[in-house]
């Protein structure tokens, strides 16, 4: 019976298990959560703040997911080291597992640069798990000001979560937009304008250079005076654990397009990895949990024998804050096309006649459409792109591709 | 497994599927009372230029990359149907972010909302395929078509 671990239980994890399962029933599957709780989606940890989800309901593949895969799943446990060639792996705790095949999803751990004074802050918290959700959920009141460092997807929704417990939410970076990962300046003036509205202070382009225990100096000069402080400035692939078993990393751990890392029956899979981006063409660190799922399968299947392939990933983000919804996907080079109205908006990206990116904003239904050209890496010849630029259907495919879409099971 | 198709060259274009889906998964009795003077929330939406026209509705693919893409696991399978859990869903709209047919659509209380093939309400059978008035939406097996 094949020995089946994989490190991490969160949607890469609980996907590779449901990846081996569909293959293999019978095989010895140990899983490890270096938190106490696991089989959650990461997103939900500031719909919980908000009050849209529960406990219970946060559960990714239902509570009795472990039960019905005959997962042994080991919670409030690490993974200390592997040694590759004995196919052993270490756990924090002393006890070591012999494997077949390793799964590793270790996802990512924030990153802070160095502040000045940040240890005289004495409440403060990344955004990252439940736990930190947690936290918040005791430590911040109606009086609170909180000041959230990272006006990026985690700072933002963090913000969101927070906007009706705290007292004042303000959301400080660096970068002169909100979500300069994935928006482009004009598009998060939409999302800018929509969260002052709602009450969230922005402080953009300026950031800390030090702080004195319950207050922030800016580098603009201003003083903000604050309660608690949420450090989202950004994360970085843990690579800790495979670095040390000297497999091959370099922003992320390298991963093929089976999942596999460098060293033998050792996959890894989610926002700890580097894989190529189908648009770009290059490595990159394609942390979304679409993502992490389809890879977390991938390697699943591949572990229990099976011939499975991820390499259509890139970079998508759907992201609701306060009512408003934006989505972002692939690259932004020069629109090929845009639309502006006083709530919405949209930009297509094209290159060497594909579809290579596009933001919406306000307006996101069939957004789907423009993802599978860019997955798919569509000719634009092959269909009426004047018809698809101004609402995505599949009209513009052309009735035979269309039957082809629709007239079978998929 | 049977699913719902589209036979294109049958379509009217009369929007009836609509109607007929909004009301099935309304809850109410009176399909007047239910729609009257209210903007409806289909599950299944018609395409189409004035010469050409089609539904569209979920595919229940096999293997859904809406169920894999999921954040809350609202969205997952049920004897080979894709079905949302509603109560579950935080309505981030990923699933419409993913979906290559435009099939799955943000609801009017902010989850999204799907075509369940009325498994999920008191018709049985799917309700745009009974009140289509020219046959060109039927539920039956075929063949896998597509790679």
């Amino acid at each position: 019976m094949k020995r089946y671990v994989v490190v991490g239980g969160s949607i890469a994890g609980v996907s590779c298990v449901e990846g081996i399962r569909s293959l293999d029933r019978d095989g010895e599957i140990t899983l490890l959560s270096a938190e106490a709780q696991s089989n959650y989606g990461r997103p939900l940890i500031s719909y919980y703040l908000e009050g849209k989800t529960d406990l219970a309901r946060m559960s990714w593949r239902g509570p009795d997911f472990y039960a019905q895969n005959r997962v042994q799943a080991l919670h409030g446990v690490r993974a200390a080291d592997i040694d590759a060639a004995s196919h052993r792996l270490s756990l924090s705790d002393g006890r070591t597992l012999d494997y077949d095949a390793l799964c590793v999803c270790t996802g990512s751990q924030p990153f802070t640069p160095p502040f000045e004074g940040l240890e005289t802050v004495e409440r403060r918290c990344n955004f990252m798990t439940l736990e930190d959700a947690l936290w918040l959920e005791r430590t911040v009141t109606r009086r609170s000001r909180v000041l959230i460092l990272g006006a990026g997807f985690i700072g933002l929704k963090c913000a969101e979560g927070l906007r009706d417990r705290a007292g004042s939410v303000t959301v400080c970076d660096l970068a002169d937009h909100a979500m300069s990962a994935s928006l482009d300046g004009e598009s998060a003036g939409y999302l800018e304008r929509h969260l002052e509205a709602r009450g969230i202070q922005l402080r953009l382009g300026d950031t800390v250079a030090r702080f004195y225990g319950n207050s922030a100096r800016l580098r603009s000069g201003e003083v903000l005076p604050f309660d608690v402080l949420v450090l989202a400035v950004g994360v970085r692939p843990d690579t800790a654990l495979l670095a040390g078993a000297g497999a091959a990393v370099d922003r992320g751990i390298l991963v093929d397009a089976e999942m596999r890392t460098s060293l033998p029956d050792i996959w890894a899979a989610g926002d700890c990895t580097e894989s190529r981006d189908l648009v770009t063409g290059e490595l990159a660190v394609l942390a979304n949990l679409p993502n992490a799922s389809l890879q977390g399968r991938c390697a699943g299947v591949n572990m229990a024998g099976g011939a499975a392939r991820f390499d259509r990933g890139i970079r998508m983000n759907a992201v609701g804050v306060c009512g408003l919804h934006l989505m972002s996907a692939g690259t932004r080079d020069e629109p090929v096309y845009t639309e502006r109205t006083e709530q919405s908006c949209k930009k297509l990206f094209a290159k060497d006649g594909v579809l290579t990116g596009f933001i919406l904003v306000g307006d996101v239904a069939g957004a789907g459409i423009y993802t599978a050209l860019i997955r798919n890496r569509t000719p634009l010849d092959a269909i009426d792109f004047e018809t698809i630029q101004r609402a995505p259907s599949l009209l513009p495919f052309g009735r035979r591709e269309r039957t082809r879409m629709l007239g079978g099971a998929v | 497994m049977k699913r719902v198709y589209v036979n294109e060259e049958w379509c009217l274009g009369c929007h009836l599927c609509e109607y007929n889906c909004a009301f099935a998964n309304s809850g109410a009795r009176d399909m007047a009372l239910a729609l009257r003077g209210k903007p409806i929330n289909p599950r299944i939406h018609v395409e189409g230029d004035g010469q050409v026209s089609y539904a569209v509705s979920c595919r229940h693919c096999a293997d859904p990359i809406c169920v894999r893409s999921c954040i809350s696991g609202a969205l997952h399978l049920e004897e080979g149907a894709v079905c949302i859990d509603r109560d579950k869903c935080v309505g981030c709209l990923t699933c419409v972010l993913v979906c290559p047919y435009g099939a799955v659509l943000p609801g009017p209380d902010g989850a999204a909302q799907k075509c369940e093939l009325c498994l999920k309400n008191s018709c049985g059978a799917p309700a745009c395929v009974t009140g289509c008035p020219n046959r060109a939406i039927v539920y039956e097996e075929r063949e896998e078509v597509c790679p």
